[in-house]
């Protein structure tokens, strides 16, 4: 297991050096003049110089990617270009904000879905799964952003239920007022692709030969149901929340903007913005360090999940 | 070498026998997918939509404001007249007249002359509807000619942008699956950087550097998009780089090239299709999430997306028709995609079910 677990956080870091790779080269040689930027309209050519020198864009570029590679390391990304906030302090007061509104959703989300496409599984076939098919198939294709849309307005305007946007500084609060609609939203629409892609795993562990064999050796449907072929098909279950746990650290910047949640998705996007370019290089760095890590975590609770995993 | 294939394949006799082959197969399945044949019908209609729109026979003027601002639907009727300005004005006694502030308004002796000049400068004020078949926007414009056009631009962003990414994603796969060795591990290598950073981050960082407009945003979905075809390309050409009609074209020497994308291509066509369709769908959405984000297409244009961050403000006033429209065609034009993705799935590698 601990050679497992070495030999992987091994193979790393190649991968982390090409991100560092292409997101520098990506910002140097596409992205506008930093120093442009910072120094807006009025700015003279002896000031951008200035600028230049201090950022240290007249050096060569294997000079500017050690500062770079430094910087991720030591994680002193100095201060963003639009507000001159700490990049670090942007990070550690945003991303509570976008936790308390993406952990519920991705619970809610995973035990509905669960619950949801076991009920289907155990109709497949009849006229009530065909329709929930059509209907999930429907929903799918109408845009997230009409759904935000339209409960936004449903909800916190016309029928006044929840508060239309806001956010306070209680988590508590945030919880019970702020979070509930975004939350909602959010389950709402995934609930449908989520049952959709559950049911077939479903499916598949339904067709295996041990369910067969549980049936004729006269266990009850639900047990076949509840402990054979659930917990084999929690393994591609598994799968799938790893594949989307990165992502509850963006956050859903959509329900961010919408709903004005100060979290770290409406920073990103501010930054893309604003061409604040140390926000977003920082963001893209670590999120995609973070992704392999959970990636690695995910492959070690396999095991737990299913003691025939083998790790090699 | 190709005159050794040429005359390599006169030597075996025509056969009138010729079993049908796999796109003829695939058609003839197609075909007899009612589901599959109707969605393929709205695809094409919308097509033929959008060329009409490009060309300009439709929704050609879709920026002249031909209505009052936010006339309604004609199905709805035309407003009433505003109550709130009534009231303002029912305020004032009817023959009160204005107080005269000429002695010490310093303005005062340039009216004339400014009227007189104004009266030079002609005017046109076009006939504005009172209601329009779909409505009208904030500024008055068809709400209908609209939704044809953003359809345009949102279906030709869709699908250039899954174009770009298919090309990527199968020349580099077809190396990778191909040649493998250094350059294999290299391109592993290439994608596992891809793939480690999150889609909506990598979009983010090229919308970042690469700026607006509609051939950027192509260029953004196609660039962060690429990776799922590259992998299933690749997986294809190393199960097909061993197969005995590939080693049969190596043995009468036909070059690397010509085995990777004349003898395995076509036999590896129609994953990259159905793959190709897929992203249409994804693509589509996201264009419709980047205009509203205003990373997308540039102001004076329309799309899905844009048409939506409008419809956001006008229905708190309770001004639903330009989300209804947009909202029902991409619906209408998606799900049509959808199915038929699927139903071409079903044709192409019955295998799959």
């Amino acid at each position: 297991m601990a050679a497992y677990i070495l030999r992987r956080l091994w193979q790393m870091i190649p991968t982390l050096a090409g991100v560092i790779l292409l997101v520098f080269f990506l910002f140097k040689y596409f992205g506008g003049d930093p120093a442009e930027i910072l120094g807006g309209l009025l700015a003279t050519p002896d000031q951008i110089q200035a600028i230049r020198t201090e950022l240290g864009l007249n050096d060569p570029w294997y000079v500017q990617l050690g500062i770079f590679v430094k910087s991720i390391f030591s994680f002193k990304w100095g201060n963003s270009w639009a507000t001159s906030e700490a990049v670090s302090h942007i990070f550690a007061t945003r991303l509570p904000a976008t936790l308390t509104v993406m952990i519920p959703i991705l619970l809610l989300d995973v035990v509905l879905g669960v619950v949801a496409a076991m009920a289907v599984a155990y109709v497949r076939g009849s006229l009530t799964d065909r329709t929930i098919m059509v209907v999930t198939t429907v929903m799918l294709s109408i845009s997230f952003l009409v759904y935000v849309i339209v409960g936004q307005w449903l909800f916190g305007f016309y029928l006044g239920w929840f508060p239309v946007q806001g956010w306070s500084d209680s988590v508590l609060t945030n919880l019970s007022t702020y979070a509930v609609l975004p939350v909602m939203l959010a389950v709402f629409v995934s609930l449908a692709p989520q049952t959709r892609l559950y049911r077939s795993f479903f499916l598949d562990e339904l067709g295996q030969d041990y369910v067969r064999t549980a049936r004729a050796k006269g266990v009850s449907e639900n047990k076949v149901l509840f402990k054979h072929v659930l917990r084999n098909a929690l393994i591609p279950v598994l799968t799938n929340v790893s594949v989307q746990l990165p992502g509850i650290f963006v956050g859903s910047f959509l329900l961010e903007t919408f709903f004005s949640i100060p979290g770290l998705g409406r920073e990103v996007l501010l930054a893309v913005n604003r061409s604040d370019y140390p926000v977003i290089q920082a963001v893209t760095v670590y999120l995609a360090a973070l992704t392999m890590v959970i990636n690695l975590l995910a492959d070690i609770m396999y095991r737990a999940v299913d003691p025939r995993v083998v790790l090699k | 070498m190709s005159a050794t294939t040429i005359s390599g394949k006169a030597l075996v006799p025509a056969r009138p026998e010729r079993s049908a082959g796999v796109w003829t197969t695939a058609g003839r399945r197609l075909w007899r997918d009612r589901v599959g044949m109707v969605s393929l019908g709205i695809v094409l209609a919308f097509v033929l939509l959008i060329i009409a729109s490009a060309v300009g026979l439709v929704a050609k003027n879709w920026q002249k404001e031909i209505a009052v601002p936010d006339a309604p639907p004609t199905f709805v009727g035309a407003r009433a007249e505003q109550s709130g300005a009534a009231a303002i004005v029912s305020l004032v006694p009817k023959d009160a007249k204005p107080v005269d502030l000429s002695d010490i308004d310093p303005l005062a002796p340039k009216y004339k002359e400014w009227n007189e000049r104004a009266a030079k400068i002609e005017v046109a004020e076009p006939p504005r509807a009172a209601t329009l078949l779909f409505g009208a926007d904030r500024l008055g414009r068809d709400v209908l000619a609209k939704a044809v056009k953003g359809a345009e631009i949102s279906i030709f962003v869709g699908l250039f942008a899954a174009v770009v990414a298919t090309l990527i994603g199968t020349v580099l796969g077809a190396l990778a699956g191909y040649v493998g060795g250094k350059l294999g591990d290299f391109l592993e290598w290439v994608y596992n950087v891809f793939t480690s950073i999150p889609d909506i981050l990598l979009i983010f960082a090229f919308a970042a550097v690469l700026g607006r407009g509609i051939l950027t945003v192509v260029m953004i979905l196609g660039l962060a998009g690429w990776t799922g075809m590259y992998r299933q390309v690749r997986a294809e050409y190393i199960k097909h780089r061993t197969r005995e009609y590939v080693r049969a074209a190596e043995a009468i020497g036909v070059t690397h090239v010509q085995r990777m994308f004349v003898h395995i291509l076509p036999n590896v066509s129609h994953v990259i299709l159905v793959r190709m369709s897929l992203l249409v769908v994804g693509f589509i959405k996201a264009e419709v999430i980047l205009s509203f984000l205003g990373l997308g297409v540039p102001v004076d244009q329309v799309s899905w997306g844009t048409m939506l961050s409008e419809a956001q403000a006008e229905l708190v006033l309770g001004h639903w028709w330009q989300l209804a429209a947009a909202t029902l065609l991409m619906a209408l034009f998606v799900t049509a995609f959808s199915l038929f993705t699927d139903a071409l799935r079903d044709a192409l590698d019955p295998k799959l079910r």
